[in-house]
Parts: structure tokens; C-alpha cells; sequence
């Protein structure tokens, strides 16, 4: 049996190895093993053959990227000899990334200036060069959590983003392309540029235009990679005119998996209402469903009037001969009649990643589509700085105050200045000076990540909501002065969400802040729940997590999301202990009109500080919560807990 | 160099092109922040600026490009000047924009040792670094939030002063190094260090289109481009030559344009009302009016000019409040209604 998912990711490697740098590259989700090593073998194998290939680990110094002074050809040479990097080396080639949700965003953003602009600039130790480097890049995402994702500066540039999880290493068939269709498709690739007529073109762009607006898609990149991958497409199948097939298939595999929001259905294409579309949520619902009961099986992606493999096989490759594809013509005549951009759209909406439902509801409530990019963490979450004593990069500096040596750059320092030194008396082969000495300079933050826990309940809403907002927001000018990362989570209806996956930035926490919905029961438990297990990552990423808790302690969900209120209020008091014994620094702040004994309980049962909202204006609640952060974590760790050291 | 993306070709985005060309006129405003979505072609309109600035007057041979009528000249010029009594050749020259690549390193950011001369003849020159190559022109930061700290203080000092002091082992040069600093970055990808943001001139924020016809045409113009440069470049040829005497005629009325009293009033009541710290916003307010006003050949600054650029001018000026950050266009509107009412 052949499994759709991987046929897809066979199709899409085809794709991209028609025109690599074109699409700039692949996102491939997988834990390394056989299946992602037998895509990227497939893939390796209808590249041009001698393509070049450079591994490059994440936190590769700037020396091997980019390239520098070669210091071992310049001393014996005699004259400064530059060192092509990494990158260049790729030229023409592919960059392979793994692990790349570790990449910092410093490597990342020199990835994209060389993809943006062919070539690596260099401006480094005295060489001042330009090399050529039209590279595509493999990023290997090895990511367990949904929001460890490879920098979103990289992603935006990376056309294909596919997902080898979850496919069975037992039926990895070989996909209906060889190396001489997919060579005959580049060659074609090359003549269509100039020779597509601009009507085809018009309509494929604003097809794809509007689906990247019904879906969310708001950067114009992946829309213009989709063009691209059209072509492509089109090529592959000997074709030299754009079907409606190849802009289909080329919306499904780059703007689908980008979807921010659930596209409105079909039938009413002009309602702007973003309503409840059961067409349009339920084969996201069954792929979602499918996705986390890990059942492989069935939606697939890959389906119905697509050109798939047999379709593949069946059309005549030769570029020499170039099928007349008139649109309307092609084989999937299903949808005649029907406007492009409609047809797309829901080749596209079989192809919308999983878990984006339960976003797209909730950014129903604001109609900003920013918001709504920002709100899904798999989408926008972009890690920033490192976490501990990371290398920085290297600076000069005196070793003898503690920093540690570089020996390579103090050397590359010392070099230029070896004759004049000679002249000057020295008899030393390299004779260093104080001036020359470069040290590793390393960042260490030991931040708070403080964890908001927002009551959005019907009962809140109607006494205080606005004002827990109110003191969120006070709350996060406090976290930005002291550069917390910060998170949020909110629970209301029936269950209990993370709005925003722990972020530095302020603009987003605002924003996902005022687009809080309110409303609905109050499943206090399960928000203490998701509250812990936010905690409960921040720890092991070295973070120490700062909970603040706002509600009226009035729970009336239970964890099993069932009505009542004991069995609510007694689960709540359950998880509240939890956090108790997980040691968590928390803060309770009683929204309640009148303080109320529950609240009371809850800040008891989870060891927080409790403070009742009426007296909890701006200087109070910012001093609670210092009191908080140096009253808990003072024990272990030093006082300034968010202090950056810079050694 | 390969062809760039005409300027006039840029869909939309008119705060940043309008923003980028009064830097042109005016290098004194004080350069451009551009911050941003993803996409939205910060980068482009920066480098098509460059194809589409007017060249100009510079000593031949001078490293930085020194202008030759000029009262603060490099030290070469100086002595030439000095000593030979007649002024050095010039000749017309691009205006520099240059590109501050990531993964620079300070040596080739401020200048250094001359490489190739020490190692080969063992003699101590100096080479000038990408500061020196950007005066009288533009230095360009893309994803300038993720830059290393220690090149951007470096930065900020030599765009605030106007002068390159290099200090190294026998090394002791200092040249002029004024340039129009223009950053560009999404705030969501790193933060900007708050110091920063008020060093700028002009702060622009652009977003995404929204409207389907512009993004149908943001597209439809790239792919053209990218289909056959040089006939998407000729075609646009025309509207870029337009833009360009423009800029030139603004330069040259710059100083002519009158800025009244109630102008001037007007500004500062501005500023008032927003709290922002300093004279630093009513100068650049003023200063870019100036140039507006100059670039659309009118001959003295109205409250329209203000209008219009009051909100570039200030939204990153207003009293540090991290929590109104959003809301600073909101603000500064709001502030000049009440202003201009």
C-alpha cells in the first residue's frame, strides 16, 4: 500500500529538484530516521548530479559560514589568502540543516540575506569579498513541541514545508519520478520563463492570491513560490502552459501548510463572515483527529484530481512536445465551470495543517488577520536568544580577566601584523600582542518566563475582565523592563488553551491579550493544568517559570468538562496542589468583586502569594509580583533573576 | 551588479518609499527605521533606491568619496588642498549605499590594518571599513535587531557624530563618515534595543497589503522581474527617471523653502502635546517637512506637510510607555487633530 503522505513528499521533493533555488528550499518535520533519510536519498537522487550538498550545524560560527581569512594559507603564503565558507561552497547546490529549530536567529538571518541575494557578502578580519551562492536549503526540523520551529526568518523563504511524521518506514515506494523526467522538467523550467503566456500567468496569480487571503497567508513570498512551484509542476508534466491542476497542486503544498485560518466554505464564497463552515472544519477536524490518534491512514492529502502518480506516468514527458494543457482540458475537468481561485482553494483546504481549527476559532473573534498569524504558535513562534552561557561570537578583550581565549581569531588578529612587528625587532615567527587578543563572548540569561493564567469566564467577564487585562497589561510592562519572556493561557466554555506560547515579545502578548474572548463556564482545573504544563517546559528549558493566576476562584468545569461545582472546585483545589509540589512561584490575583473565600483557598492550596484585585493597582501588583520572583526563586537562584551575564 | 527592482515599481508601502526619498533630499533628517512584515519589501525599496539616486560630485581617488566643495574634508583632501592650492579632479560618482552584511566583523565595520600591504610589503596603512565607503551615502542594516550589540554602539556613535575615529596600535586615523542610516527588521523576530529607536529620524512601519488588486500586483510585478529583468527594469526606466529629477530639484530648492513662524509653532505645540522628550522630534519634524515640502516643489512648509509626515517623524519618540507602543500612530493622530483642529 502506498501511503498518500509520503507520495506527497516524494511529489514534493520532485517539485523543488525542478527548480531549487527558485523555491529556496524544504522544511522537513521528522525525527531523523529511515523515513526522512529515505526522502532526502529520493531527493538527492533527482537533483543534477554533482550538485553540491554542505551540512552546516546550527550554531556554526560565522568563520565557516560565511568564510574569512584563510590563516593557515595566509601565514605560509605571505599575503592575506580568503576562505570561501560554507555557504558558498554550496553554490549551485543545497544547504542541509539539521536541527533546525535550534538555529539561532543570527544564523538564520545570514541564511536569508544569502537566499535573498544569491551571493555572501563578506566583511570579516580584513577580507572584503563577494562570492556566488545560489543556494537552496534543506531545514531539517527535528522539533518535538509544536512551537520548536526553525526561525520563521528562514521559514518565509523556504518554500516547501512538508511533514514526514508519523509515516510508516515500511512502505516508502519510490515515487513515479526519475532523474531524467525531473531533468527534461528542468531543462523545460528554464525556456518556460520566457515563454508562458501572461493571461495564464494573471489568472495562476490571482488564484493564488486569493487563496493566501481566504486562508491567511499575508507575506507575498510563499504566494510567489507558488508560482514558481506551478511552473514546476507544469514542467514536470511536459506541459509548457499553466493547468489548473499544477496551481492547485502548488497552493496545497506551499500556502496549505501556512494556513492561519480556516478559508470560508465554498458555497458562500461571498460571505467575508467568517463563520462556522461545517464544509470547510470538518476534513480538518478527521485530519487533525487523525493525526494525534497517530492513525496514518486515512484523509488523504493527496487526493482526488490531483495529478497524481498515475496521472504522472500517464502524461507524455517530452518537453519537445508540448501538451497543448488547455485548463479547461485538463484531467480534472470535475470542477469546469468553476473559477480558479475556488478550485484551489480547496485543493488547498485538504492540505490545512492540523490543530489549526481550534486557532481559527478563536481568531475568529478578532478579525485582524495579524493577530490571528501571531495567535498560532506553530506559525509565529520564533525562539530568540539562547538560553544559557551561549557563545556570542568573539570580540577583543583581555584573556586574563576570565574570558576565555579564541585562539584561531587572536592568531587571525596577530597575522596582518607579523612584517611590521619583524621590522620592528621581533624575532619571534608570530609574535602576539595584547591588542590581538580575541575572547569567546558568551550571553547568558537566566530569564523568567512568567506564565499568565486569564480567567475568561462568563462570571469573570461580567465582573472584571477588562480589568484583569488591565493588570496583565501592567503586569507585562514589568515583564518587558526586566526582559521576561512571557505566556499566556486563558480558560473559558470548556476548556483551557495557550493563547500565546512563551514569547519576548511584548506586541504580541498585547495583542493576543486584547483579542481574549470571554464567556462561558469557568474549567478553572484545566487552566491550572495547562498553567503547569507551561511551567513544566519553561523549567527544562532552563527558564524559571513565574505563574500569575487571574480569576475569582469560582470553578464550575471540571477537568472531565462536565458542570458542577464541587466536583469542579475540588479538581481545581487537586491541580492548584500540584503546583504546590512542583515548587512553581505563583501569584493569585482575585478578580472577585467582593474578595471571596475560594480564591483564598486556591492561592492557599497552590503556596501563591494572594491578592485581591480592588487594592491591586499598578505599583502593588508590579511589587507582588518582584516579591514573587526574589521571595521563590531566591533560593535558588542568585537575586537578579533575570539579570544577563555577559562574561 | 545585477538589476534591481525599480523603485517606482514597489506597490503600496508609500509612508516607506515617501520616508526613504526625503532622506534623499535632506540627509540630515536623519535616516529611516523600516519595520515590518515579512515580505513586504524593506529591502527591495532600499536597494532600488540606490539604483535610482542622482550620482554625485566627488574627489578623485579621495577613499570617502569627499565632495569637493566640501568645508569638512577627509585629511588626504585637506592636505592636498593645503598644499597643492588648486582643488583635486573630481568627478560624478554613484552615491554609495552600502550593505552592512550579518556576520560583519568591527575591523571591517570602522576600518583597519591594510591587509594585503602589511602582509606583502610589511607597511602600516590603513584601510578604510564600510563606514568609511558609506559617507555621503547610505549604510543599510537589513535585520538590523540582530545585529551584535557591540557593532551597533559602534554604529550609532559614528551616525550621531559624523566622524570615524580609529585608535589601534599606530593606527590613528580619523575621517568624516556621514551617512543616512537606514535599518530595516521585524519587531517579532527579535527585539530592538529601546536606545535605538529614537536614533533614527524617521520610524516607518509597513504592513502587509490587504486589498487582493495589491497583492495580486506585488506579485504579478515580482514575477515579471524575476521572468526578464532588464525588460521589467526599461519599462519602469521613465517613472524612475521622474523620481529622480524630483529628488534633484528638491536638493537644490531645499534651502530656499521658507518655514514660517506658525510652522514652527505649530511643530512644537505638536510635540508638546505628545510629551516627547528632547528637541530632537521638533528638529526632525521640521526638517522633514522641510524636505517634503522642497521634494513637491512648494516654496514654504505647510501644516500639510507637517500632517503628512508627523507620524513617521514621531511614533517612535513618544514617552517610553512599552504598552502604548501599538497604539503611537493612534496617538500622534489623535494629537495632531487636536493640534491642527
Amino acid at each position: 500500500m502506498i501511503d498518500p503522505r509520503w507520495q506527497q513528499a516524494l511529489g514534493a521533493a520532485a517539485l523543488f529538484a525542478v527548480d531549487p533555488s527558485g523555491l529556496g528550499g524544504v522544511v522537513v518535520r521528522a525525527a531523523p530516521g529511515p523515513v526522512r533519510d529515505a526522502w532526502l536519498e529520493a531527493l538527492t537522487e533527482l537533483l543534477e548530479p554533482g550538485t553540491p550538498i554542505r551540512r552546516i550545524p546550527p550554531q556554526v560560527p560565522d568563520s565557516r559560514l560565511l568564510g574569512g581569512l584563510d590563516l593557515t594559507a595566509t601565514l605560509h603564503a605571505g599575503r592575506p589568502v580568503a576562505e570561501r565558507g560554507l555557504l558558498a561552497e554550496a553554490d549551485g547546490g543545497l544547504v542541509l540543516v539539521p536541527m533546525a529549530e535550534r538555529m539561532g536567529t543570527g544564523t538564520a538571518g545570514r541564511l536569508a540575506a544569502v537566499l535573498d541575494a544569491g551571493e555572501v557578502r563578506v566583511e570579516r578580519e580584513g577580507i572584503a569579498s563577494c562570492w556566488p551562492a545560489r543556494i537552496a536549503v534543506i531545514a531539517l526540523d527535528e522539533g518535538l513541541e509544536t512551537e520548536d520551529r526553525p526561525p520563521i526568518v528562514l521559514m518565509d523563504r523556504l518554500a516547501l514545508w512538508i511533514d514526514l511524521e508519523g509515516i510508516s518506514p515500511r512502505h516508502l515506494d519510490p515515487g513515479p519520478w526519475d532523474a531524467s523526467v525531473v531533468a527534461q522538467a528542468r531543462a523545460a523550467q528554464a525556456t518556460f520563463e520566457t515563454q508562458v503566456s501572461d493571461g495564464d500567468t494573471s489568472d495562476a496569480i490571482e488564484a493564488l492570491c486569493r487563496v493566501a487571503e481566504a486562508i491567511g497567508v499575508d507575506s507575498p513570498r510563499p504566494v510567489i513560490a507558488a508560482l514558481r512551484a506551478a511552473r514546476a509542476a507544469a514542467a514536470l508534466e511536459g506541459r509548457s502552459e499553466l493547468a489548473e491542476d499544477d496551481v492547485a497542486l502548488a497552493a496545497r503544498l506551499i500556502l496549505g501548510p501556512r494556513a492561519t485560518r480556516i478559508p470560508p466554505s465554498a458555497e458562500s464564497p461571498e460571505s467575508s463572515e467568517l463563520s462556522e463552515p461545517p464544509e470547510s472544519s470538518e476534513p480538518t477536524e478527521s485530519l487533525a483527529s487523525a493525526e494525534s490518534s497517530g492513525d496514518a491512514s486515512p484523509p488523504p492529502p493527496w487526493d482526488p484530481g490531483q495529478p497524481d502518480s498515475s496521472e504522472a506516468k500517464r502524461s507524455d514527458p517530452d518537453p519537445g512536445d508540448p501538451d497543448p494543457g488547455d485548463p479547461d482540458q485538463a484531467p480534472d475537468s470535475i470542477d469546469d465551470g468553476k473559477p480558479l481561485a475556488e478550485v484551489v482553494l480547496e485543493a488547498v483546504r485538504s492540505a490545512l495543517p492540523p490543530g489549526l481549527l481550534a486557532q481559527a476559532t478563536d481568531s475568529r473573534q478578532t478579525r485582524s488577520r495579524a493577530s490571528a498569524q501571531q495567535r498560532s504558535g506553530r506559525v509565529g513562534a520564533v525562539r530568540t536568544d539562547p538560553r544559557r552561557g551561549r557563545p556570542d561570537g568573539t570580540v577583543r578583550g583581555d584573556p586574563r580577566r576570565g574570558p576565555r581565549l579564541d585562539l584561531v581569531a587572536t592568531l587571525r588578529a596577530a597575522v596582518p601584523w607579523q612584517r611590521l612587528r619583524r621590522r620592528e625587532g621581533s624575532s619571534m615567527l608570530v609574535e602576539v600582542r595584547t591588542n590581538d587578543f580575541r575572547v569567546v563572548r558568551r550571553v547568558q540569561r537566566a530569564t523568567t518566563t512568567t506564565i499568565f493564567v486569564v480567567d475568561a469566564s462568563g462570571s469573570s467577564a461580567l465582573n472584571r475582565l477588562a480589568e484583569a487585562k488591565g493588570a496583565v497589561e501592567l503586569l507585562l510592562a514589568e515583564c518587558y523592563v526586566r526582559r521576561d519572556r512571557v505566556a499566556l493561557v486563558a480558560f473559558h466554555g470548556q476548556n483551557a488553551e495557550l493563547v500565546l506560547p512563551p514569547t519576548r515579545s511584548l506586541v504580541r502578548a498585547r495583542r493576543s491579550l486584547a483579542g481574549l474572548p470571554g464567556g462561558g463556564g469557568t474549567p478553572l482545573a484545566s487552566g491550572l493544568d495547562v498553567g503547569g504544563a507551561v511551567a513544566d517546559t519553561v523549567r527544562r528549558q532552563g527558564d524559571s517559570p513565574l505563574l500569575v493566576v487571574l480569576t475569582d476562584g469560582r470553578a464550575n468545569i471540571g477537568r472531565d468538562r462536565q458542570p458542577g461545582r464541587p466536583r469542579a472546585e475540588a479538581d481545581a483545589l487537586l491541580a492548584a496542589q500540584h503546583w504546590r509540589a512542583e515548587g512553581y512561584a505563583a501569584l493569585l490575583v482575585d478578580t472577585s468583586p467582593r474578595s471571596h473565600p475560594a480564591a483564598q483557598a486556591l492561592a492557599l492550596a497552590m503556596g501563591a502569594r494572594f491578592l485581591p484585585l480592588p487594592y491591586a493597582d499598578s505599583s502593588v501588583l508590579s511589587g507582588a509580583v518582584k516579591a514573587t520572583v526574589s521571595g521563590t526563586l531566591g533560593a535558588e537562584r542568585p537575586r537578579h533573576a533575570h539579570a544577563q551575564v555577559r562574561v | 551588479m545585477s538589476l534591481v527592482f525599480p523603485f517606482s515599481a514597489i506597490v503600496g508601502q508609500d509612508e516607506m518609499k515617501r520616508a526613504l526619498l526625503l532622506c534623499a533630499v535632506d540627509p540630515r533628517i536623519g535616516g529611516v527605521l523600516v519595520l515590518g512584515d515579512r515580505g513586504t519589501g524593506k529591502s527591495t525599496a532600499v536597494r532600488a533606491l540606490a539604483a535610482l539616486l542622482p550620482p554625485m560630485n566627488a574627489v578623485v581617488g579621495c577613499p570617502y568619496g569627499c565632495d569637493p566643495k566640501s568645508s569638512n574634508p577627509c585629511e588626504q583632501c585637506r592636505s592636498r588642498r593645503t598644499a597643492g592650492n588648486t582643488l583635486p579632479k573630481s568627478a560624478k560618482i554613484p552615491v554609495p549605499v552600502v550593505d552592512l552584511p550579518l556576520g560583519a566583523t568591527e575591523d571591517r565595520v570602522v576600518g583597519s590594518l591594510d591587509l594585503e600591504r602589511a602582509l606583502t610589503k610589511g607597511e602600516k596603512a590603513f584601510e578604510p571599513g564600510l563606514l568609511g565607503r558609506a559617507n555621503r551615502g547610505f549604510l543599510y542594516i537589513d535585520e538590523v535587531n540582530l545585529l551584535e550589540d557591540h557593532l551597533v554602539d559602534v554604529l550609532l556613535d559614528v551616525a550621531a557624530s559624523g566622524e570615524n575615529v580609529v585608535e589601534r596600535e599606530g593606527i590613528s586615523v580619523r575621517h568624516p563618515a556621514r551617512f543616512v542610516l537606514i535599518g530595516s527588521g521585524n519587531p517579532e523576530e527579535g527585539e530592538l534595543r529601546p536606545q535605538l529607536l529614537d536614533r533614527f529620524g524617521l520610524s516607518v512601519e509597513v504592513r502587509t497589503p490587504t486589498e487582493l488588486k495589491s497583492r495580486v500586483d506585488v506579485v504579478r510585478r515580482r514575477d515579471a522581474f524575476e521572468r526578464d529583468p532588464a525588460g521589467f527594469v526599461e519599462q519602469w526606466r521613465k517613472t524612475d527617471a521622474k523620481v529622480r529629477r524630483q529628488i534633484d530639484a528638491g536638493r537644490n530648492q531645499l534651502e530656499s523653502v521658507q518655514v514660517s513662524d506658525s510652522a514652527l509653532e505649530q511643530g512644537a505645540r505638536l510635540c508638546i502635546a505628545l510629551g516627547t522628550d528632547g528637541l530632537r522630534g521638533e528638529l526632525t519634524l521640521l526638517r522633514t517637512a522641510r524636505a517634503l515640502a522642497a521634494f513637491e516643489g512648494a516654496s514654504q512648509v505647510e501644516d500639510s506637510h507637517l500632517q503628512r509626515i508627523a507620524v513617521s517623524a514621531l511614533r517612535h519618540r513618544l514617552r517610553r510607555n512599552p504598552l502604548d507602543e501599538s497604539g503611537s500612530d493612534i496617538r500622534v493622530e489623535r494629537a495632531m487633530s487636536e493640534v491642527f483642529a
